[in-house]
C-alpha cells in the first residue's frame, strides 16, 4: 500500500508550513480515493516520528463520492464505487471527484 | 538538471559520489537508478503566529510539481507518454519489447520500474531500444521524481514514444501521476473478470486496457465480453484492446491506436 508514500507527503507539507509543535492534523479524504484509513493511521505515526507533528492526532473528514452517469447524463452523488445510478439505475458511472486527498489545516500549540 | 528538487545535475556517473537527500543513488551499470535507501529528506520550516493553519494543501502536491515538469518536458519535446500499469506478469514487458519491433521507424525510449533487478530494462535494451531501469526499493510505485530524473538520462528525441512500464502492482500506481499522456492497464485474460470490479480504481484512471493473452482464452474458461463489460461498468469512456503479445493478434490496432494518440498531441500542440 501506499500509506507510506502519502505520509511522507504530509510530512514534508507540515515541515514547509510551521516549525511549531502541532497537535492535530486534518485531512479531507474523498469517498473514492483508494486511501485505507487504519493503514494511513499507522503509517502517520511512525512516519512523524522525529517531525513537529511526531504524536498529534489524525482526523478524518470525508468527502461525498459524485458520478456521472453515462445512461441518464446526471451528476449524481453515489455511496460506493459500485453503486447504481440512483436516478436511472444504470451501471455506467464515471467518478467525478471523490478522489481527494488534502491535508486541510494543523492545530499547533 | 531537476528544476523542481533542485537536487543538481543527475549525471549517470558521478552521481553516487555527494551526498543525496533525496534518498536514491544510481547503480554504476546502465545508469539505473535506486530508490529506497538513503535518509528521509530535509525541508526548510516556515513560521506562522496562528493555533490553527489553514493548509488546504494536496498530500501529492510534491508529486504533482514534479509530474508536471515532466509533462511540460515532454510536451517542448513532442513526446507522447504512456504509463503502463497492471498487476506482475500480466505481459507488460513482453507486449513491450513486440511494440518496439512494430515502431521500428519511430524514435521511443523505456523506463522499466521494478522493486528489485534490471531484468526487464535488459529485456527492453535486448531489442535494442533506449531504456533504463528505476528500482524502487520497498516503494509500491513509480513518482513524479523518480521518471523525471530518469527522463534526464534518456536523451528523448523530439516526437517520440516514452513508455513507462510502473511497477506491477493494481492499487498503488493509479494515485501517482507521472507527468505521462495517459495510464493503459494491461489485463491478462487469466486474472479474471472481475478484476475491474475489485481493483477499480486503476481502470477508471486508465484510457485504454489491453486485454492481454488472448491466445490463451480457449484454455481458461473465459468471458471476454465480460471483461469488456466490467471495464465499462467502472469507467464507461475506456477504449478497449484484445491482444496476444504471444502471437501479435491485435497488435495492429494497437501500434494504431498509439500513433492516433500521438499525432492528436502534436496536432493539439499545433492549434496552441
Ligand atoms: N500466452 C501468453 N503469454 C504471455 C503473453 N504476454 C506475456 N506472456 C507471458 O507472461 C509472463 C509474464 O510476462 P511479463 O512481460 O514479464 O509481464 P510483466 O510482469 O507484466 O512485465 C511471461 O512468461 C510472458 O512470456 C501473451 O500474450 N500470451
Ligand atoms: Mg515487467
Ligand atoms: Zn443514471
Amino acid at each position: 500500500m501506499h500509506e507510506m508514500s502519502l505520509c511522507e507527503g504530509i510530512r514534508s507539507v507540515i515541515e514547509g508550513a510551521t516549525d511549531r509543535k502541532v497537535t492535530r492534523v486534518r485531512l479531507e479524504i474523498g469517498r473514492f480515493a483508494g486511501v485505507e484509513k487504519n493503514a494511513l493511521e499507522f503509517a502517520f505515526d511512525v512516519v512523524m516520528r522525529g517531525s513537529v507533528a511526531e504524536g498529534a492526532d489524525l482526523v478524518f473528514i470525508d468527502l461525498p463520492g459524485h458520478a456521472l452517469c453515462y445512461d441518464c447524463v446526471k451528476e449524481v452523488e453515489i455511496m460506493n464505487r459500485l453503486d447504481p445510478c440512483p436516478t436511472c439505475g444504470g451501471g455506467r458511472l464515471m467518478p467525478q471527484g471523490g478522489d481527494e486527498m488534502r491535508i486541510k489545516d494543523l492545530e499547533v500549540i | 538538471m531537476c528544476t523542481v528538487c533542485g537536487c543538481g545535475d543527475a549525471k549517470l556517473e558521478g552521481h553516487q559520489h555527494h551526498h543525496h537527500d533525496h534518498g536514491y543513488h544510481h547503480h554504476p551499470h546502465h545508469g539505473d537508478i535506486h530508490f529506497g535507501h538513503g535518509p528521509a529528506g530535509v525541508a526548510v520550516p516556515g513560521m506562522s503566529q496562528e493555533r490553527l493553519i489553514e493548509i488546504e494543501t494536496d498530500i501529492l502536491a510534491k508529486n504533482d510539481r514534479y509530474a508536471l515538469e515532466n509533462r511540460k518536458r515532454l510536451a517542448s519535446l513532442g513526446a507522447f507518454a504512456v504509463n503502463l500499469v497492471s498487476s506482475p506478469g500480466s505481459g507488460k514487458t513482453t507486449l513491450l519489447c513486440k511494440t518496439i519491433e512494430h515502431l521500428a521507424q519511430t524514435p521511443l525510449a523505456v523506463i522499466e520500474g521494478d522493486q528489485q533487478t534490471a531484468n526487464d530494462a535488459d529485456r527492453i535494451r535486448a531489442t535494442g531500444a533506449p531504456a533504463i531501469q528505476v528500482n524502487t526499493g520497498k516503494g509500491c510505485h513509480l513518482d513524479g521524481h523518480m521518471v523525471g530524473h530518469a527522463m534526464e538520462h534518456l536523451d528523448l528525441a523530439h516526437g517520440s514514444f516514452l513508455f513507462i512500464e510502473n511497477v506491477g502492482n493494481l492499487v498503488c500506481p493509479a494515485a501517482f501521476d507521472l507527468g505521462e499522456d495517459c495510464k493503459i492497464a494491461i489485463l491478462s485474460v487469466t486474472e479474471g473478470e472481475d478484476k475491474p470490479l475489485k481493483y477499480p480504481d486503476m481502470f477508471t484512471a486508465a484510457r485504454l486496457a489491453i486485454l492481454n493473452k488472448v491466445d490463451l482464452a480457449p484454455y481458461c474458461d473465459v468471458d471476454l465480453d465480460l471483461y469488456e463489460t466490467n471495464l465499462r461498468r467502472v469507467n464507461p469512456a475506456i477504449d478497449i484492446l484484445r491482444v496476444s503479445a504471444r502471437t501479435g493478434e491485435g497488435m495492429a490496432a494497437w501500434i494504431s491506436w498509439l500513433n492516433a494518440r500521438r499525432a492528436e498531441k502534436i496536432l493539439q500542440r499545433a492549434a496552441e
